[in-house]
């Protein structure tokens, strides 16, 4: 941005140069500028054109998709292909019956794996970033090298090395079995550790649920099965995507952290501030725009979780690892009703927009209100 | 303040930071113990595997996992995966560079409607182009295609946004005295703006490498031939389809270690292009 304002910068060099080069242009140009004109075009041609043939275009394809009856034989835009309305995203939304339920089920699945997810990689990036950011730390760049290493990894890759940690004889168990702890087999365990956690407590008993919580049905699915909590299997799934992404984000945080001017801090020592006073009335309140990032760029990704579970589960066990993206490539892929798949789509895409607006809300309420977020007047 | 009260925070903050120190290495611990074991493992019989899961140490090596490997189109993944990579990673790094000059220097009507617009791609979540980019691809007869599987991705607006930035930040002076020396706005571009952009190029460069080789939703959508599979595909229909049951858990985990070396070459080569690339996140809020 600094050097953008090039007119400032031409002004000494060009004005006495310019005429002296124009008869040299040819005689029917538009001159410099104009010739610019196409060449600006011309540049971003390429890139224009990829976009918008796959990536503009094809939106509004599926979107018409969405609206229609395409089974997936010829071409959506054939004469034989209907416009059907709102059919498609009823049969999500309010049409009682197995299409609206395993959406429900994925959108559950996905709202614990981000409720889960987000918090988590967000609080081991910032210690993580917060103990690497010290002033005389050995060996600070081999370890930011090795929190960093799973983010450059294919995530097929670190998909394979997670079923086999995770497997039922893995070496998740074997450390468990150290320690006394007879581990689950955790990809093939369909409870969700909510109720597990009731049953534990002797509050309920999964083989009979309370009938006030399996009585009553909201959109399809009972008030049990809402509050099951996730899967043991998407734990699984959860422990991988922590593990892997907080090294990205640890990184933004520590190029936050080197961002802040050293005096504020030096400042609150001499005030006789504590290291934990400093964190969280100085160091916290200074890098909330990246925390506010990391919140918001972490809420889209897991929204989207599609790969580890098209390596790892499938949806599987019992459907509790299913998400509304990996749902809508089997409705569209794998039993052809093309229309629905898209409709999941763009639904996910509104639940996406509408969950980053509640966050924004959430956390822009709480300005100067509590503590954590007071800004210093700097 | 007495010296007592001063000694006993230094003790303090020295305990403070051993503390920290041995969390750093207990998690690093954890970050590099999957991949020893991963490497370990690739050598064990699959009876080895399950019995000893901890031991990265193999009771009695065996290259059985990778012979194995040549016999399922491994390298034939391997194959498509370099093309794929190095043919969207050279479309990107240049048609990337070219927009992202013409956006940060060249005065053309509807330019900032241009850079709002490849803003504005930025911003649609991935998942929301899976199925629509298969009927795009279908609708063009480019399905099941490298060229399918290639072109879509030889543009991304990231790439465009990181080339911009960093244009800007370099002085305009050269490429007028350039442009006045009767150079046309191409001839400018090549011999004088991309040699000043190789610390740019060489990021856009290795983050593209990555992306593509990583890449696993475009190569499901884009083609069903098993011919046409990349390492990523390949590797995930090793685990999921006819050959994931059982527990040959050697053969997979050969296989993701085989596909990960490139990048991670690549990585420890080049860490401080990553560690730049990870951080233009931060500038883009």
């Amino acid at each position: 941005m600094r050097y953008s304002t090039d007119p400032m910068k031409e002004r000494p060099v060009t004005p006495g140069d310019r005429p002296r080069t124009r008869p040299t242009r040819p005689r029917n140009g538009p001159g410099i500028r104009g010739r610019e004109g196409v060449a600006g075009w011309l540049f971003a041609a390429p890139v224009v054109v990829i976009l918008g043939l796959f990536l503009l275009a094809p939106i509004l394809l599926a979107l018409w998709v969405s609206l229609s009856d395409w089974n997936g034989s010829g071409s959506p835009l054939a004469s034989g292909v209907h416009f059907v309305g709102g059919r498609n995203y009823a049969a999500l939304l309010t049409r009682d019956g197995l299409a609206r339920d395993d959406f429900m089920v994925s959108l559950r699945n996905n709202f614990y794996y981000v409720l889960l997810v987000v918090p988590l990689q967000t609080v081991l990036a910032l210690g993580l970033a917060l103990a690497l950011h010290r002033r005389r730390l050995a060996g600070r760049n081999f370890f930011r090298t090795a929190y960093y290493f799973p983010s450059v990894t294919s995530s097929v890759a670190i998909s394979v090395v997670f079923l086999f940690l995770f497997s039922s004889s893995g070496t998740i168990n074997a450390l468990l079995r150290l320690v006394g702890v007879h581990g689950p087999s955790w990809f093939a365990d369909p409870r969700g550790i909510l109720q597990l956690l009731l049953f534990q407590l002797g509050l309920a008993d999964p083989a009979h649920p309370p009938a006030m919580l399996a009585g009553h049905h909201v959109f399809g699915l009972s008030v049990w099965d809402w509050l099951s909590g996730p899967s043991v299997a998407m734990c699984s799934i959860v422990f991988l995507v922590v593990w892997t992404s907080a090294g990205g984000y640890m990184l933004m945080f520590l190029a936050a952290l080197q961002n802040l001017p050293v005096s504020v801090q030096e400042a609150a020592v001499v005030d006789g501030a504590t290291p934990s006073q400093r964190l969280r009335r100085v160091t916290l309140p200074m890098i909330r725009p990246t925390v506010f990032l990391v919140l918001t760029i972490g809420l889209i990704g897991t929204w989207q979780v599609f790969d580890q579970i098209y390596v790892m589960s499938q949806g599987n066990p019992g459907k509790t690892t299913l998400t509304p993206a990996y749902l809508s490539y089997t409705t569209s892929f794998t039993s052809q009703q093309w229309g629905r798949g898209t409709a999941i789509a763009f639904i996910l895409f509104l639940v996406i927009v509408v969950f980053t607006v509640i966050q924004r809300w959430v956390l822009r309420e709480r300005d100067g209100r509590r503590r954590w977020s007071r800004r210093p007047t700097a | 303040m007495t010296r007592q009260r001063s000694r006993r925070e230094t003790l303090r903050s020295r305990a403070a930071r051993i503390a920290g120190l041995a969390a750093l290495v207990v998690v690093a611990a954890v970050y590099l113990y999957p991949f020893l074991i991963q490497l370990g493992t690739s050598f064990k019989t699959d009876h080895d595997a399950t019995a000893h899961p901890l031991n990265p140490i193999p009771q009695t090596w065996t290259t059985a996992a990778f012979r194995q490997l040549a016999q399922v189109d491994f390298p034939r993944w391997a194959l498509n995966s370099a093309v794929v990579a190095v043919c969207v990673t050279v479309g990107r790094v240049f048609f990337d560079s070219l927009a992202g000059y013409a956006l940060a220097r060249m005065r053309f009507r509807g330019r900032g409607a241009l850079f709002a617009a490849v803003i504005a791609v930025m911003a649609v979540p991935s998942v929301v182009e899976l199925i629509p980019k298969f009927l795009m691809l279908n609708q063009l007869g480019m399905y099941d295609s490298y060229a399918g599987m290639i072109v879509p991705l030889m543009a991304d607006a990231a790439g465009v946004f990181i080339m911009k930035q960093f244009l800007e930040s370099i002085p305009a002076s050269v490429e007028e005295s350039a442009r006045i020396d009767g150079a046309g706005p191409f001839r400018t571009f090549w011999s004088v703006v991309l040699p000043m952009a190789r610390p740019a190029l060489i990021t856009l460069t290795i983050l593209s490498f990555q992306a593509s080789w990583n890449e696993l939703p475009h190569f499901i959508i884009s083609r069903q031939s098993p011919s046409l599979s990349t390492l990523t595909t390949g590797v995930a229909s090793l685990v999921s389809g006819q050959l994931g049951s059982g527990n040959r858990f050697p053969l997979k985990l050969a296989a993701a270690l085989l596909m990960t070396i490139p990048v991670a070459l690549v990585y420890l080569t080049f860490q401080r292009y990553f560690v730049r690339g990870a951080n233009e996140g931060v500038d883009k809020g």
